[in-house]
């Protein structure tokens, strides 16, 4: 087995996911983008797992779908928020919280 | 210096003497109005007490073998090697002012019930005239320089306060200001003296310095002998520090008869003649001591001929007479009995003139312009006799007052034998020759002549309680000068502090110098007669007169002196530092605060609110820091 295809892979998914954060407005498409790179870095921990023969990357990985799905409830939920009050899910029209 | 005994009996008792005025400057100013109907009295009551117990302490301390007496009263400050004790010294000297202090201090007070009969404030006065007395009393009673620097300052204080009594006058606010301010530039010099004292000497009580003097370095005692200098002319109106002394006429004539000609301007005198160990010393502060007062008593002389102001006119004459007082103390002991006597005579004819001159001011409705006055002999006659004993008491009369004393400081002078003591000799016959042209063109603007009056006035002579002190003072005026030269010698009362006095070496014969004065005297009058009461006086000073007249007027530019060498550079420098506050100090931290400011704003406009902004900045930094630990692991 080579670790290369994989990491490979992880790499291009991630690259997808940051792309698709910096370059979407959609909150949810933003959103998608963000379990996208966390999946490419679960993919990373898992090969290194098996690579090494040992648990830590995988116990690390359970760790993260756990946060993520953690992260998706808060997450949903504001931008349902922000969708009943603004009526739009983009996120460019969040903006108030600046200078 | 002999030393004092304890003191037993009476003279324990001598602390009273400044407790009762004191008790009577804070029950008159603590009373508030309450104490208006009877304060006048309660503030004549207490000096009054006061010279009653002078002259039973004199009795008694007269009958001890060494005529003096320590009284302990308590620890003023104790700190370490830093021991300073309160405590009064009773001795000749210090009875000598305690009489002239109380005595003439009772015969004002007296006088300003009736002065100030009208005035509102009347309680207040007497209130700042017992606090007055009180610290005059502490300052020559005192046993040591700090104790009398309390009392030089409470005096300072007092002056300060009466100069200004009618305080809503801006000229009288502004004059009281110029005195404190004048005084401070002598106090400095007297606390740097005390300060030296301290270093060195680790004591300030009189006994405790005197008896160590001659261990002091040459240079010190100069030092100290300068420094006492500088105070003493602060206090007492001479040159280099005279021009507050005439704006201090703004004060109510009671005051300056008692503050601003009896006693407190002696003060310099008492510091001086107190201080005499360590002049006997250091000749070269001796010789400065001579030179001002030389110069004083010229600059004085001059000014006085010049104004119209009848107060400024006597106010300079005091100026001038405490120069001849200077002049004699600073002749050492030959002299110092001569220059307090001056200052004894001085004090009862001087604060006679003065009181005069209120009388006068009372009977024209506070009118001081001596062009508007003339003719007024027959309307206040007892003013005009008490006045003219004192005028001629000042100009050396024969047999009066001013005769003795004055004298014997030009005779002190002229024992010298040197070339100094001859130029020294002729300035004071100089100046007696001026004070009798000033005094008589006093006596000729005021009393005689015709009545230049404006319309509205009705000259009538003051009540009995005005008049009364005046004839006292006048009869003071006349014999004082007498009984201190010839019936009970000063000189002999006051050996115990200045030793036994030596047998002058005339080396022109007494006679011949009092002829040559009286001469002199003479020759001053006979010229304000031709110059004044001979001819019709101006309403308006001539306005074209001659350049000295000018310089007289400007009493010699010593105020221009003052304001272009200290006032302007100081106005100068003060603008200029408020510039570097302003602009340097304030603008530095003003210009950091704006600086961080206006960058933070500028940097606030990089959160635009943007999420992606923010992710891309998230990114951007992982990037960087992913790169630096590759380099950092790959180097």
């Amino acid at each position: 087995m080579t670790l290369t295809w994989y990491l490979v892979l992880a790499a291009i998914l991630f690259t997808i996911g940051a792309a698709g954060v910096l370059v979407r407005r959609n909150a949810i498409v933003v959103f998608m983008c963000v379990e996208l790179m966390l999946n490419s870095v679960n993919l990373t921990l898992v090969t290194f797992a098996r690579a090494t023969g040992t648990l830590d990357g995988q116990v690390m990985a359970f760790f993260v779908m756990v946060v993520a799905a953690a992260e998706v409830v808060v997450g949903l939920a504001i931008i349902m928020s922000i969708y009943r009050t603004r009526r739009s899910a983009s996120v460019d029209d969040a903006n108030l919280l600046k200078y | 210096m002999a030393e004092a005994a304890p003191a037993e009996g009476l003279a324990a008792a001598a602390w009273l003497l400044i407790a009762l005025p004191m008790a009577g400057a804070a029950v008159l100013l603590l009373a508030g109005r309450r104490a208006d109907r009877w304060g006048h009295l309660l503030g004549c009551a207490t000096v009054l007490a006061a010279f009653l117990l002078g002259v039973l302490i004199t009795v008694d301390v007269a009958g001890l073998p060494e005529r003096s007496a320590a009284v302990e009263l308590f620890t003023f400050i104790a700190t370490g090697s830093l021991d300073v004790r309160a405590g009064l010294l009773v001795d000749p000297l210090s009875l000598a002012f305690v009489l002239l202090i109380t005595g003439v201090g009772s015969l004002i007070h007296v006088y300003s019930v009736g002065y100030m009969a009208h005035d509102p404030g009347r309680r207040r006065f007497f209130g700042y005239l017992n606090l007055f007395v009180a610290a005059m009393l502490l300052l020559v009673l005192g046993d040591s320089f700090v104790a009398l620097y309390v009392g030089w300052e409470g005096v300072g204080l007092a002056s300060y306060l009466l100069i200004a009594f009618w305080y809503r006058r801006p000229a009288a606010a502004t004059a009281a200001k110029k005195a404190f301010i004048m005084n401070r530039v002598g106090d400095v010099g007297l606390a740097l003296a005390i300060f030296v004292m301290f270093a060195q000497l680790g004591t300030t009580s009189f006994e405790g310095v005197f008896g160590s003097v001659e261990a002091l370095a040459g240079g010190t005692l100069t030092a100290l002998g300068l420094l006492l200098l500088l105070g003493a002319c602060g206090k007492s109106g001479q040159f280099p520090l005279q021009s507050w002394l005439p704006d201090a006429m703004e004060g109510p004539t009671p005051v300056s008869a008692l503050i601003h000609a009896a006693t407190m301007v002696t003060a310099g005198v008492y510091l001086i003649a107190r201080a005499a160990p360590i002049y006997d010393q250091t000749p070269t502060a001796r010789a400065a001591v001579l030179a001002v007062g030389a110069l004083t008593l010229m600059i004085g002389a001059i000014a006085g001929c010049a104004y119209d102001d009848i107060k400024k006119v006597l106010a300079w004459s005091t100026v001038s007479q405490i120069g001849y007082m200077f002049l004699a103390v600073g002749l050492g002991p030959v002299g110092y009995a001569a220059g307090l006597a001056h200052l004894l005579t001085h004090g009862f004819f001087k604060a006679g003139l003065f009181l005069g001159a209120g009388s006068v001011m009372h009977a024209m409705g506070d009118q001081v312009d001596m062009r508007r006055f003339g003719g007024l002999a027959r309307k206040v006659p007892i003013t005009f006799v008490t006045f003219g004993l004192g005028y001629l008491a000042l100009i050396g009369f024969p047999f009066l007052s001013g005769y003795f004393t004055k004298d014997a400081i030009i005779e002190a002078a002229l024992d010298r034998g040197d070339t100094w003591g001859l130029v020294l000799g002729g300035v004071a016959i100089l100046g007696a020759g001026l004070t009798a042209f000033y005094m008589t063109r006093l006596m000729l603007l005021t009393f005689a002549g015709k009545a230049r009056w404006t319309d509205d006035q009705h000259p009538h002579e003051s009540p009995p309680v005005m008049t009364v002190p005046m004839i006292l003072l006048a009869v003071g005026s006349v014999g004082a000068g007498f009984v201190l030269v010839s019936v009970a010698p000063l000189a002999d009362w006051l050996e115990p502090v200045f030793g036994e006095p030596a047998e002058p070496e005339h080396v022109i014969a007494p006679a011949l110098v009092a002829a040559v004065v009286t001469a002199v005297a003479a020759a001053g009058v006979v010229a304000a007669w031709l110059f004044v009461g001979r001819r019709e006086v101006p309403l308006t000073a001539p306005a074209r007169v001659s350049p000295v007249t000018r310089a007289a007027r400007n009493a010699l530019y010593a105020d221009t002196v003052n304001e272009s060498l200290f006032m302007r550079p100081g106005q100068w420098l003060t603008r200029a530092l408020v510039w570097v506050d302003n602009r340097g100090v304030d603008g530095a931290v003003n210009g950091l605060a704006a600086a961080f400011g206006g960058s933070s704003s500028r940097l606030g406009r990089a959160q635009t609110g943007f999420v992606r902004t923010y992710a891309l900045g998230m990114l951007g930094g992982a990037v960087v820091v992913a790169g630096a630990l590759l380099a950092v692991t790959a180097g």
